[in-house]
C-alpha cells in the first residue's frame, strides 16, 4: 500500500510535538514557573535560544511545556468523547428505531445546536477557569461527534451477513457491538479522534486566550498569545511563535487525519 | 482623459481637500483617547471613573476645584468665609455664570445641588462627600451658606470633587445623556460606542479655551490605541493602557510621553478574615516575600512608586514606611515556620488590568520563592465585584484604589479587606475632624503606620500616570489628583 505524503508529512509533525511534550517532563532549558525580571524580553540568544518573554521566562521552554498542556487537554477531551460517545452510539446502533435511539440521538442534536465555544464559556465562567474545566467543556462536545459517527458506522455493519448470523447464533447484542462491531469501526473512529484533537487544541487555546482556559502559572500557547498581543510591535516574536506552534500542530494533525482516512477509506467505502 | 483618470484625478482632489482642512483644524480641535466609554454622562449619579473624564472642569464645574498639582482652588465660588468653630461655610457666588441653557446658574442651583446629591435616594457615587453637610441656605442669588454637623478640615477638597459639581433643576432629567453644565466647553454629540463630543462654549463665564472643540474617542483594545495614536487618528492618550509600548513613544519626535503620578495605590488586598490570613504573622510574612522593584519593572516596565503605606507618595503628610515591609524572604521563611504554616495554597484573584494579571503572576512566584503555594484566577470585573468585593469571597487581590485620600477605607470594618481595628477608627475620626495642617499631618502619619505595622495589606506601588500625546500639544495634566481630563489649559503650539 502506498503512503500518501500528506500522511507522512502529518505524522511527522504530529510525532514532533508528541515528542517535544514527552521531552518537556524531564528537560526544559529553563524552569517556566520562575520569573527572570532582570533578563525580560531578550532576543533570541546562544542564552534563550528562542529569547524570552516579559517576565524573563524562557520562551522556548513556554512552548515545550505549553504543547505538554495543549495535548494534555486534547488527549483527555477526546478520552472522554470516545468514553462516552462511542457506547452511546453502538448501543443506539443495536437498539436502532427504539425509544433508546431516538433520546441519545435527539439529546445528540441538542449538544451540537449549541455554539460550542459559547457553551464552553458558560461551563468555565460557572464553575471558574481551570484547565480541567477546559477539559470538561471541550469533552462534552465530543461526546455527541463520536456517538453520531459510530452509530452512524454501526448501522451499516448490522445489515451485514455475518452479524446477521451471529444474531441467528443467539449472540447478544451486547457482545455483538463489542466483538463485531467495534474492531470494524477502529479506523473510523481513529480518524475522527484526530481530527477532534486538532480540534481541541485549537479550543483550548481560544479558551485560554480568553483567560478561561489554563491558569497561569502552566504555560499554554493561547494564553502565551493573549499575553503577547500588546506587545505585537515592541517583541513580534512572543506572539509570532505560539501562533506558528499552534498552527503547525493543528496542521499536523488534520494532515494526518486526512492521510489516515485515504488510507482506511477503501474498506470503509465499499463496505457503505 | 479616460474614466479611470479623472476617478483618480477626483479622489486625488478630494485627498487634497480632506488633508488642508485637517491641518487647518489640527490647531484648534483636539481628539483624546480614552479606554473606557462613560455608561453615562451624569458624574452626580455614577461611579464610572470615565464620566469625569469627559465632564470634569470641561462641560461642569463646582464649587471648588481641583487644579492639575491637585490643589483646590475657586470655580463657581469665588471666595468664601468659615466660621469661627469651622462648621460654617458661607461661599460668594461669581456673577454671571450661565447654564449651556442660557439659565442664571445662582444660589438656588447651589443649594438643588448639594440637596440632590446628600438626599435619601440620591445615587450619588460618593454620598460620603456630603454626609457632613447640616443643612445648604441661600442667603441672597450669589450667596450660599453650608452648615456642618461637626468640623471639616477637608471639606473645600470635596466640594472639588466631580461628583460635587453645580447642576441645574432645569436640565436634571436629561442630564444621562445631554449634560448641561456652566464649564467652557459645551456637549454637542454623544455616538455610544464611539466618542463624544464637545465645543466651546462662547458665553463662558471665565477665561475662554484655545481649542474650539474636542473629540472624546474609546478605545478599549491596547492594540488598537497604540495605532490610533501612531497614525495620528487620536491627539492625546492620558492614560495609556499598555505601559510596554512607551519606548516606541518615546523613540518618535512626533510624540511626548507624559508620566505622572496618580491617586491609585495598587495594593495586594488582603481578607484579613480568611482563614491564616487573620494571623498578622502572616500577613507580615507575605509582605516581606514581595519585591516591589520587581513588580514596577516586570509588571509596570519602570512606572510606578513604590509604596509602603496606603496613601499617595506626592502628598506632603506621606510617610515612607516601605522599610515597614522590606523584602525580606529569609524573613517571610522564618515567620512562616514560627506560626506552623502547613503550606496550603492561598487564592489570588486577579481583576483585568495589567498592573493586577502581569502583578500577580509576579506575586504568585515571589511567594512560591518563601514556600507559599497560590492558586491564580483571572476574573472579569463583574465577577470580581461579585465575589471579591461583595461576597469578600477571596484570600488575596490585587487592584489600585484610585481615590484621592482614601486612607479612611480601612476605618470601615465591613470594606472587603475586613480591616477592624478600634483603635485606627478612633484616631481616623479624630483625623476627619481636624483642620490644623499640622495637627492633621501627625494624625496622618499616626494612620499610615498603623496599618503598615499590622500588615494589612500588601502595599506595592502608586500607580504612574503614563499618557501619549502629540508633541505640539501642551496643558495636558501630567498627574491624576482626580479621574479627569481637564482641556481648560490645551493648546497646540504651532
Amino acid at each position: 500500500m502506498t503512503r500518501s505524503p500528506s500522511l507522512i508529512a502529518g505524522a511527522i509533525l504530529s510525532a514532533f510535538y508528541l515528542i517535544v511534550a514527552l521531552v518537556s517532563f524531564a528537560w526544559t532549558p529553563y524552569p517556566v514557573e520562575v520569573l527572570n525580571i532582570a533578563d525580560k524580553l531578550s532576543p533570541p540568544s546562544e542564552k534563550y535560544w528562542l529569547g524570552t518573554d516579559h517576565f524573563g521566562r524562557d520562551v522556548l521552554s513556554m512552548l515545550m511545556v505549553g504543547a505538554r498542556t495543549s495535548i494534555g487537554v486534547a488527549v483527555a477531551a477526546v478520552g472522554i468523547g470516545m468514553g462516552i460517545g462511542v457506547p452511546l452510539g453502538l448501543a443506539a446502533a443495536a437498539n436502532r428505531n427504539s425509544l433508546f435511539d431516538e433520546f441519545i440521538m435527539r439529546g445528540n442534536d441538542l449538544v451540537f445546536a449549541f455554539p460550542s465555544l459559547v457553551i464552553a464559556i458558560l461551563i468555565t465562567a460557572v464553575f471558574g477557569p481551570s484547565a480541567v474545566n477546559a477539559i470538561l467543556a471541550i469533552g462534552i462536545f465530543n461526546i455527541p461527534v463520536f456517538a453520531r459517527v459510530s452509530r452512524g458506522a454501526a448501522l451499516s455493519l448490522w445489515t451485514l451477513d455475518y452479524i446477521f448470523s451471529a444474531r441467528v447464533a443467539g449472540k447478544r447484542s451486547f457482545l455483538i457491538s463489542i466483538e463485531h462491531i467495534l474492531p470494524n469501526i477502529a479506523n473510523l473512529l481513529v480518524v475522527q479522534g484526530t481530527i477532534q484533537f486538532s480540534l481541541g487544541i485549537l479550543m483550548e487555546a481560544g479558551l485560554s486566550y480568553v483567560g478561561l482556559g489554563t491558569q497561569p502559572p502552566t504555560p499554554s500557547w493561547g494564553r502565551m498569545l493573549a499575553e503577547a498581543q500588546t506587545m505585537i510591535y515592541l517583541a513580534p516574536r512572543l506572539a509570532l511563535l505560539p501562533g506558528l506552534a499552534i498552527l503547525t500542530m493543528v496542521l499536523g494533525l488534520n494532515l494526518l487525519g486526512d492521510g489516515l482516512r485515504d488510507r482506511f477509506d477503501p474498506q470503509i467505502w465499499r463496505e457503505r | 482623459m479616460t474614466i479611470k483618470t479623472k476617478l483618480a484625478a477626483l479622489a486625488g482632489g478630494f485627498a487634497i481637500a480632506a488633508a488642508s482642512s485637517a491641518a487647518l483644524a489640527a490647531n484648534s480641535t483636539i481628539t483624546v483617547g480614552m479606554q473606557l466609554e462613560p455608561p453615562n454622562l451624569d458624574p452626580t449619579g455614577g461611579a464610572a471613573a470615565a464620566i469625569d473624564e469627559v465632564v470634569y472642569a470641561n462641560i461642569f464645574e463646582g464649587l471648588t476645584r481641583f487644579s492639575a498639582d491637585g490643589s483646590v482652588r475657586a470655580a463657581l465660588a469665588h471666595s468664601w468665609d468659615i466660621s469661627e468653630d469651622g462648621t460654617a461655610y458661607t461661599f460668594h457666588l461669581n456673577d454671571g455664570v450661565k447654564f449651556h441653557d442660557g439659565t442664571a446658574m445662582d444660589a438656588e442651583d447651589v443649594k438643588f445641588s448639594l440637596d440632590r446629591a446628600r438626599g435619601e435616594d440620591s445615587t450619588n457615587a460618593q454620598k460620603a462627600l456630603f454626609a457632613g453637610i447640616a443643612n445648604v441656605e441661600v442667603v441672597d442669588s450669589l450667596t450660599v451658606e453650608v452648615t456642618l454637623s461637626e468640623p471639616d478640615g477637608n471639606f473645600l477638597t470635596k466640594m472639588a470633587w466631580g461628583d460635587a459639581v453645580v447642576v441645574a433643576p432645569e436640565s436634571i432629567e436629561t442630564i444621562k445623556t445631554h449634560p448641561v453644565g456652566t464649564g467652557p466647553f459645551v456637549f454637542s454629540r454623544w455616538v455610544q460606542g464611539d466618542r463624544v463630543e464637545i465645543e466651546r462654549n462662547p458665553n463662558y463665564w471665565g477665561e475662554p479655551v484655545a481649542l474650539e472643540s474636542a473629540t472624546f474617542k474609546f478605545i478599549s483594545d491596547p492594540t488598537a490605541a497604540f495605532s490610533a495614536v501612531m497614525a495620528g487618528d487620536v491627539d492625546a492618550f492620558p492614560n495609556f493602557p499598555s505601559t510596554e509600548t512607551l519606548s516606541q513613544f518615546e523613540a518618535d519626535p512626533r510624540f511626548a510621553v507624559i508620566v505622572g503620578s496618580t491617586e491609585g495605590e495598587t495594593i495586594l488586598s488582603t481578607n484579613n478574615k480568611s482563614g491564616l490570613l487573620g494571623d498578622m504573622r502572616m500577613r507580615k510574612a507575605i509582605a516581606h516575600a514581595i519585591d516591589r522593584q520587581e513588580i514596577i519593572d516586570g509588571a509596570m516596565f519602570g512606572y510606578g512608586t513604590p509604596i509602603g503605606t496606603h496613601f499617595a507618595p506626592h502628598n506632603p503628610d506621606y510617610l515612607d514606611l516601605t522599610g515597614v515591609s522590606a523584602h525580606n524572604p529569609e524573613l517571610s521563611r522564618k515567620l512562616l515556620e514560627e506560626i506552623g504554616y502547613d503550606g496550603s495554597a492561598i487564592r489570588l484573584m486577579l481583576p483585568p488590568p495589567a498592573y493586577a494579571r502581569r502583578g500577580g503572576e509576579i506575586i504568585a512566584d515571589q511567594l512560591r520563592a518563601v514556600g507559599i503555594p497560590t492558586e491564580i484566577s483571572n476574573f472579569e470585573w463583574s465577577q470580581w465585584l461579585e465575589q471579591v468585593f461583595r461576597n469578600k469571597d477571596y484570600d488575596l487581590t490585587i487592584v489600585s484604589h484610585t481615590e484621592p485620600n482614601d486612607i479612611n477605607i480601612y476605618a470601615r470594618p465591613e470594606y472587603y479587606f475586613q480591616y477592624d481595628n478600634p483603635e485606627f477608627q478612633e484616631i481616623m475620626s479624630t483625623y476627619s475632624v481636624t483642620t490644623d495642617a499640622e495637627m492633621r499631618q501627625a494624625l496622618a502619619h499616626e494612620l499610615q503606620t498603623m496599618i503598615a505595622n499590622d500588615y494589612v495589606n500588601g502595599f506595592l506601588f502608586q500607580l504612574a500616570k503614563t499618557g501619549v500625546a502629540n508633541a505640539k500639544i501642551s496643558g495636558l495634566w501630567p498627574n491624576s489628583p482626580t479621574q479627569a481630563n481637564d482641556l481648560t489649559g490645551v493648546s497646540w503650539s504651532d
